[in-house]
């Protein structure tokens, strides 16, 4: 599965663009406001009808403009196919997905059909960021493969936000009548282990390849380690919310539960990696997270997603890059997008582990 | 579209236009409409709509609609007075009647219970359904609410407050729509379906 061919219009800071890309490795090169991770996020578009960083579309439209359009030719070399996909939004009006030419009834029977995975300088947010980022991040990738999943989660968030309702009525009412809250425990119980057994069983299966690539990248310096917590680990769902239930009373919200589970990410085996760990590490941390992320996809689809690696080599060290271009090189990854400020050390490097790449340089819209 | 030549015209158009689902240019259009029509079929309208608020009334049994205190469904001697169907409102009533499966009575709650909505147990008509079960056993109460979360709340607090009065508490099927096709159905509907399966005789039988 690759993208073959792009086309922007009066996408962010593009007033019209257009390239030709190789199925392996493509190398974006230019200068800072060029917009380099603007064509990743039209990419990014492509694959999951959004913007990996705004959560508007009218931010995705150039200044000044009334709609941005992105039409993109994905080609499957093993099935001979070819697909045009389109995505087209105009203010006011509603976001349109194609393919070849017919439009999706619901944006998600979209998602899922070119999986991809981009690494930004943003994913420092799953490390230092508050937990419902890590969360987040675990649970999109569970649903993507397990739609039960996904229900349970929906359900058990309006279940604790009907919950805290009550809560909050009942605080200011004065009245305390538990049989409402009780048949909401009843309802959240169930659910909320069956999504912490779920999690589990993730972070278990996903650990082992997580640390072998956080390993190969950093040559094995030093250990890493990943750690679920949950209020179910110490005590049962029953219990942990008679304990906290005076303070969700005085509080008007919900104190115990799976809405409030962690994942703490560890260096040298026990210190907090948020504290001790140096923007190299962490950043070596978010990028093995991201590859690990790319293989249970790959596991469970047998498809390899398109990776973007959005400025890469910032923060890196020259060791760790090449261990990454060590992994790229392996040819195990499908396309890969890169970019880079420097283009003379991009196609360096690229050329010095023998990695067969086409280099695009944004600021003169050329095929290097 | 506000007229400036007719102060009467631009209060009926006001007035419409506060019925859901219209907008002020279809109220317009339905204010001309009613201007050119015969005297008789106004005070036609006009007399049904008054009439809708004096003379139909919310069954005192069951909370359905009706023209006497006590609707036609729970007068009728022929339904099965043992057999209380549990809906949402009046349009559920409706629906289920055109199936003409059922021939047990409803009870009508006016809603669900949905906190963030300020919608509290106390806010339908649970405790009369309570009570009336408690003064009169019945065989059973089919709960048949929408299947999401606020539905599913209802049904576990109907269930806790009669369960040890009636015999038998059922929930409507959940499950894949009559003429359906397998691969078309959503992930969680189709699992249910598999955990929910229904033996293929009793199914067929009652069917046919």
């Amino acid at each position: 599965m690759h993208l073959d061919k792009i086309q922007l219009i009066n996408f962010k800071n593009y007033k019209s663009l257009q390239f030709d890309f190789n199925g392996k490795v493509n190398g974006i090169v230019g200068s800072n406001g060029c917009g380099k991770t603007n064509l990743l996020d039209a990419i990014h578009y492509l694959s999951f009808c959004k913007s990996y960083f705004s959560g508007q579309d009218i931010f995705s439209i150039k200044f000044d403009e009334e709609l941005f359009a992105i039409h993109g030719v994905f080609s499957n070399p093993e099935l001979n196919t070819i697909d045009k996909i389109s995505c087209t939004y105009k203010k006011g009006a509603r976001k349109v997905m194609k393919s070849n030419g017919k439009e999706y009834e619901r944006l998600s029977d979209h998602i899922g059909r070119y999986p991809l995975i981009m690494v930004s300088p943003y994913d420092n947010d799953i490390i230092n960021g508050g937990s419902e980022l890590r969360r987040k991040f675990f649970d999109v990738i569970i649903s993507q493969f397990d739609k039960e999943y996904l229900y349970q989660l929906i359900s058990y968030q309006k279940l604790i936000m009907q919950r805290n309702a009550v809560l909050k009525q009942c605080n200011e009412t004065r009245n305390y009548d538990m049989s409402l809250i009780q048949i909401f425990d009843n309802q959240l119980i169930p659910l909320g282990y069956s999504i912490f057994e779920k999690r589990k069983a993730f972070i278990a299966e996903i650990l082992p390849i997580f640390k072998n690539y956080y390993s190969q990248l950093s040559g094995n310096q030093e250990e890493v380690d990943i750690v679920y917590e949950s209020g179910l680990e110490k005590c049962s769902f029953e219990e942990g919310l008679k304990s906290t239930s005076q303070v969700d009373f005085r509080l008007g919200f919900t104190n115990f539960g799976v809405h409030k589970d962690d994942y703490l990410f560890y260096i040298g085996s026990d210190k907090p990696i948020k504290r001790f760990g140096s923007q190299g590490q962490q950043k070596s941390f978010s990028l093995a997270l991201k590859l690990s992320q790319f293989d249970y996809i790959f596991s469970k689809t047998k498809r390899k997603p398109i990776l973007l690696l959005d400025d890469i080599f910032d923060k890196l060290d020259p060791k760790r890059i090449a261990h990454l271009l060590d992994l790229v090189g392996e040819k195990f990854f499908g396309q890969v997008f890169i970019s880079d400020t420097d283009k003379n050390r991009l196609h360096q490097i690229l050329n010095e582990y023998h990695i067969e790449h086409t280099l695009y340089d944004i600021n003169t819209q050329k095929m290097i | 579209m506000i007229q400036n030549f007719s102060k009467i015209l631009d209060k009926a158009i006001e007035e419409i236009a506060k019925l859901p689902g219209i907008g002020r240019r279809t109220a317009l259009r339905l204010a001309l409409h009613l201007h050119q029509l015969e005297n008789i079929e106004v005070e036609q309208l006009l007399s049904a709509i008054s009439r809708l608020k004096s003379e139909l009334h919310t069954c005192q049994e069951c909370h359905n609609l009706s023209d006497t205190p006590v609707c036609t469904i729970c007068t009728n001697p022929k339904r099965n007075h043992q057999l209380i169907c549990v809906v949402q409102d009046i349009r559920d009533v409706i629906a289920i009647e055109a199936t003409h499966q059922f021939n047990g009575v409803y009870h009508v709650l006016g809603g669900i219970i949905s906190p963030i909505n300020g919608i509290g147990p106390e806010q339908l008509t649970l405790e009369h359904l309570f009570e009336k079960i408690n003064n009169n056993p019945v065989e059973e109460v089919i709960l048949a609410l929408p299947t999401t979360v606020e539905g599913d709340t209802t049904n576990f607090f109907i269930y806790q407050n009669i369960s040890d009065k009636v015999k038998v508490v059922s929930t409507i099927a959940r499950g894949i729509g009559v003429g359906e096709e397998l691969e078309f159905t959503d992930e969680v509907t189709l699992g249910r379906s598999l955990i929910g399966r229904t033996n293929f005789e009793t199914a067929y039988s009652k069917n046919n």
